[in-house]
């Protein structure tokens, strides 16, 4: 019933919509008997101004987004070692951008208002300028071939790991809707894996291969720990449907992909302590408690329960769509001292004793 | 050439040509300008049900969770209580990104002015087979028909994204919609791909054989290079598509592995052993890509013309602009792979694609500055097909712009998947192509319908939705730069992103308002067709050949003798003339020059 009524209203609606259009339609007729439909001078000084108008709507539109939502601290505070190098590119190219976008906008627009279309006047016949076409090819060639040289530099750096720096190596799994991590243990070599080999009953979750002596010592977790400032190498994997293993504080994202492995290594340089004293992450841990706190307020209001406080984390999500729950597949990555990550090793169980 | 055209002219010496009933006239028509016209109503409907699409899936992204009548009303067993299904939420926006992409801006825009333009322009009776290109449509309209019934199946309609990667598509169990729903959308495109196809050529052939006397193909008006180029990129690039579609029918029916290896999903291990999905994403995207060209080339075609016209001056630079659009053509097929920078291929060919994409910025800035100049020092007539064109160029720089972060593969690393790459894409080829397609709309409708539409509502229109279009947009790079995923059915999961919540709000707010004033548009472009100014036959003073056809529609377009062509499309204000335009059909004076161009 309620259905029914509602589209009922908005039927109403959309009516009431085109029959104040309507009136708008025939106000004007009765206005302009001579009109032809096409612009007449005054349409051309009118639009003219809006052009302007329109103009500083873009450029106020750009201030605010860079001022209120220009995200710093997550933007500017990256937690790897790769992440600066990759920051320092995107500012680049965000000048670059910026610049651009500033001037042509302001041509197109000014132009419009500028040349706006007068009885009597005659634009000038300009059909071809060899030199200027020139110019605004060869002005993008170069600042391309810098961008692409700068970006290809960075990437192959970024994407080349280096095993001669001993990474920790780590295997990332996922499947609808989780994750796990599995850590290489003492020998620091994955044991073999496939999803043919998994065992549910034997609790053989990720399909290790039991009988591979480097499976034996690695340990599987549901939380990603990692030691700041060593190196490591991620092994992907997916049991059922394309993920992506995304890490946005460290610059960091690959997609697992079923029958294949995929890799992707960095080194965190924050640890989640020493972020969570930075101070552009204070403030925004700040604002987002008040906005929960607010928004706890009407939950309890309505007989809910009152948000948890939240505390800064890093995160991987899932950034390819895999189902469902995509919206919640999520791990908590923690960056800690050697120490800490050995205490927190120690209490893991190694695969050979996990098995039932 | 005109010997064949010639012929034509007899078949449709008016009088004793067999009276049309209803049906061959309205129905199985196999006019040019009337098909144009189906394809225009039906990309209209399909562009409806996408926007009314949209609009739900943004309420539940800025109020998620939220009981809404809308939902129960309108989503019936997927919006219990009024809160929407979060399987229906990813169905929503597949089939959003499916529409827009190919049954509005691809279909509607290309099979609306394709159709209408070429033989008008080029000074044809009608296309090369009028039979195909009525079939062409009627394969369109099947496919448009199979799309909006897999909305109601049972287990629901595709959910894997617009992008359809298996596994996911692929396996009933990993999701709902990869059952019925996901055959009928496999269905529904295999026939769409064949109507395209059949357009397309008929589109090449019409270009290449019936020009008139004395148009070469350097006196093509720029909207025919765009519409002729569009078709070639169509044709090579949509049969591969189909491949992909197949051989994803095959792993889903036929126990195939060509995308499907190592599974093991709720509980079993699957057969398949040996494919990749990576393949699939290759296959996709080597489509995929060309076909946001598919989508924004006519546009610019549109733009291109109704710029010259509105201007009264010349498109500045005619040759660049034909040069980039071919550059830009063999370039969009060798840069797929930017959508793939983290799928898992080598790192290597990574590179080559930063390389082949960042090459395309170049031909588009070339358009883009020609365009600016184009209205430098112009007597510009702000007709609203004008204002279209003029933020057409806009929301293509905006969204063009941000295409060098996307394209640069290292940077894509941290963007992949946010809402940047919504943002992005929404401007450089969502609403331009959208602006394109308003602004041949508003230019072309008198010679469409004969009538004129109102101005006034147009301006409205154009204001409206240019603030809205900014409005959605433009805080989308934000929030996308701030790493949120794209797709996610909800945020609250995730206090990180809190603080972006009111963003999202505003986004909404915007969409809301622009969607709703859409009805602007369709108000004006149905009563119009009725109660419109009638036109006289030229009226935007145009050089170009359609406003020397009667207004009245005929079958063969011109009475007596086809038009013959003696100069370019473009002179306006040319000196030594009185008027600010000299339509193509009219023969150089003595001692005048045509143009080298």
């Amino acid at each position: 019933m309620t259905a029914f009524l509602t589209i009922i209203i908005v039927l109403f609606v959309a009516v009431a919509i085109w029959q104040m259009v309507k009136i708008f339609d025939l106000a004007q007729v009765n206005t302009s008997t001579s009109d032809t439909g096409v612009a007449t001078d005054y349409d051309n000084k009118i639009n003219g101004y809006l052009m302007i108008g329109f103009l500083l709507f873009i450029y106020a539109i750009t201030i605010v987004c860079f001022v209120k939502w220009g995200d710093l601290p997550l933007m500017s505070n990256s937690a790897s070692a790769h992440g600066p190098e990759l920051d320092n590119l995107m500012i680049i190219s965000m000048v670059i951008i910026f610049i651009v976008q500033t001037i042509t906008q302001f041509l197109l627009h000014y132009f419009a208002f500028k040349y706006r279309g007068e009885k009597g006047k005659k634009a000038l016949f300009f059909a071809d300028n060899n030199t200027l076409e020139a110019i605004w090819t060869i002005i993008p060639v170069i600042v391309l071939a810098g961008l692409i040289i700068y970006g290809l530099f960075t990437w192959t750096s970024i994407m080349n790991v280096n095993e001669d720096d001993d990474p920790m190596m780590v295997e990332l799994y996922a499947q609808q809707f989780n994750w796990k991590a599995r850590y290489a243990g003492q020998d620091n070599v994955l044991g073999q894996a496939n999803v043919r080999l998994i065992d549910l009953d034997k609790a053989n979750i990720l399909g290790l291969d039991e009988a591979d002596p480097n499976a034996q010592d690695d340990v599987i977790t549901t939380e990603l720990h990692l030691v700041v400032n060593k190196p490591v190498l991620f092994k992907m994997r997916s049991q059922d449907v394309l993920h992506s293993a995304y890490m946005p504080h460290f610059r960091a994202q690959m997609n697992c992909v079923p029958g294949m492995i995929t890799q992707f290594g960095f080194t965190p340089t924050v640890t989640t302590a020493q972020m969570r004293e930075n101070p552009d992450m204070v403030e925004k841990v700040q604002r987002i408690n008040e906005i929960r706190a607010d928004k706890s307020k009407d939950l309890v209001a309505k007989g809910g329960e009152a948000l948890e406080r939240y505390d800064f984390d890093y995160l991987l999500l899932c950034n390819k769509i895999c189902g469902k729950s995509h919206y919640n597949m999520q791990m908590k990555i923690i960056v800690e001292t050697q120490e800490e990550f050995d205490a927190w090793m120690k209490e893991q169980k190694e695969f050979k004793n996990s098995l039932n | 050439m005109s010997t064949h055209a010639d012929t034509h002219a007899h078949d449709d010496d008016h009088g004793h040509h067999h009276k049309e009933t209803f049906v061959t006239k309205y129905i199985f028509s196999q006019d040019h300008k009337m098909i144009a016209k189906q394809y225009l109503i039906t990309g209209t409907i399909m562009g409806v049900i996408g926007v009314i699409m949209s609009l739900m899936f943004r309420m539940q992204i800025a109020w998620p969770e939220q009981p809404n009548v809308l939902f129960e009303a309108l989503l019936g067993k997927w919006a219990p209580e009024g809160v929407m299904d979060a399987d229906i939420y990813l169905a929503l926006v597949t089939i959003h990104g499916t529409i827009m992409v190919f049954f509005v801006l691809t279909a509607g825009l290309s099979g609306t002015f394709s159709n209408l333009l070429i033989p008008l322009q080029i000074g044809a009776r009608d296309m090369a087979s009028g039979f195909l290109n009525m079939v062409s449509y009627w394969l369109f309209f099947l496919s448009s028909v199979i799309m909006v019934i897999s909305l109601f199946v049972e287990a629901g309609p595709a959910a894997a994204g617009w992008t359809i990667y298996p596994p996911l598509s692929a396996l009933p169990m990993a999701q709902g919609g990869s059952g019925m729903g996901m055959t009928l959308w496999l269905v529904s495109m295999a026939i769409f791909i064949a109507s395209s196809l059949l357009g397309s050529l008929n589109y090449i052939v019409t270009v290449i054989n019936l020009r008139t006397k004395g148009m070469s193909m350097t006196r093509l008006p720029l909207t025919i290079w765009a519409f002729f180029i569009t078709a070639v990129i169509g044709v090579i690039s949509f049969p591969v598509l189909l491949s992909a579609a197949l051989l994803l029918i095959m792993d889903r029916s036929f126990g195939t592995s060509f995308f499907l290896s190592d599974i093991f999903i709720q509980g079993e291990v699957l057969h398949y052993q040996g494919g990749s999905p990576v393949l699939f994403e290759h296959l996709f995207w080597f489509l995929g890509h060309p076909e946001v060209y598919i989508v924004i080339l006519p546009a610019m075609g549109l733009v291109s013309e109704i710029m010259a016209s509105n201007s009264r001056k010349p498109i500045f630079g005619y040759r660049a602009m034909v040069a980039s659009i071919l550059a830009i053509a063999f370039l969009s097929t060798i840069v797929w792979g930017h959508h793939m920078f983290i799928s898992g291929m080598n790192p290597f060919l990574g590179s080559v694609f930063t390389f082949t994409t960042l090459l395309i910025a170049i031909p588009s800035a070339v358009k883009a500055f020609n365009w600016i100049t184009t209205i430098w020092k112009g007597n510009l007539q702000l007709n609203p097909a004008m204002l279209f064109s003029i933020g057409f160029v806009s929301t293509f720089i905006t969204g063009g712009l941000t295409g060098i972060i996307l394209g640069d593969s290292a940077l894509d690393i941290n963007v992949h998947d946010t809402y940047f790459v919504i943002a992005h894409f929404h401007l450089v080829m969502g609403i331009s192509a959208l602006y394109g397609m308003f602004a041949g709309i508003y230019h072309w409708y008198p010679k469409m319908f004969g009538r004129m539409l109102n101005k006034n509502l147009g301006y409205l229109h154009f204001w409206v939705t240019a603030i809205c279009a900014y409005g959605v947009f433009f805080p989308m790079h934000f929030i996308g730069m701030a790493g949120l995923p794209r797709r996610y059915y909800t945020n609250s999961n995730f206090p990180l992103f809190d603080d972006l919540a009111n963003v999202n709000v505003i986004i909404t707010i915007f969409a809301l308002i622009g969607g709703v004033f859409q009805l602007v548009y369709l108000y004006n472009f149905f009563s119009s067709m009725f109660f419109g100014k009638k036109t006289v036959q030229n009226p935007w003073r145009s050089t170009t050949l359609e406003w020397t056809a009667p207004v009245k529609h005929i079958h063969g377009n011109w009475e007596g003798e086809i038009p013959h062509v003696y100069r370019w499309s473009y002179d306006y204000s040319k000196p030594g003339h009185d008027d600010d335009f000299v339509p193509q059909n009219v023969p150089l004076k003595e001692g005048e020059e045509e143009l080298q161009h």
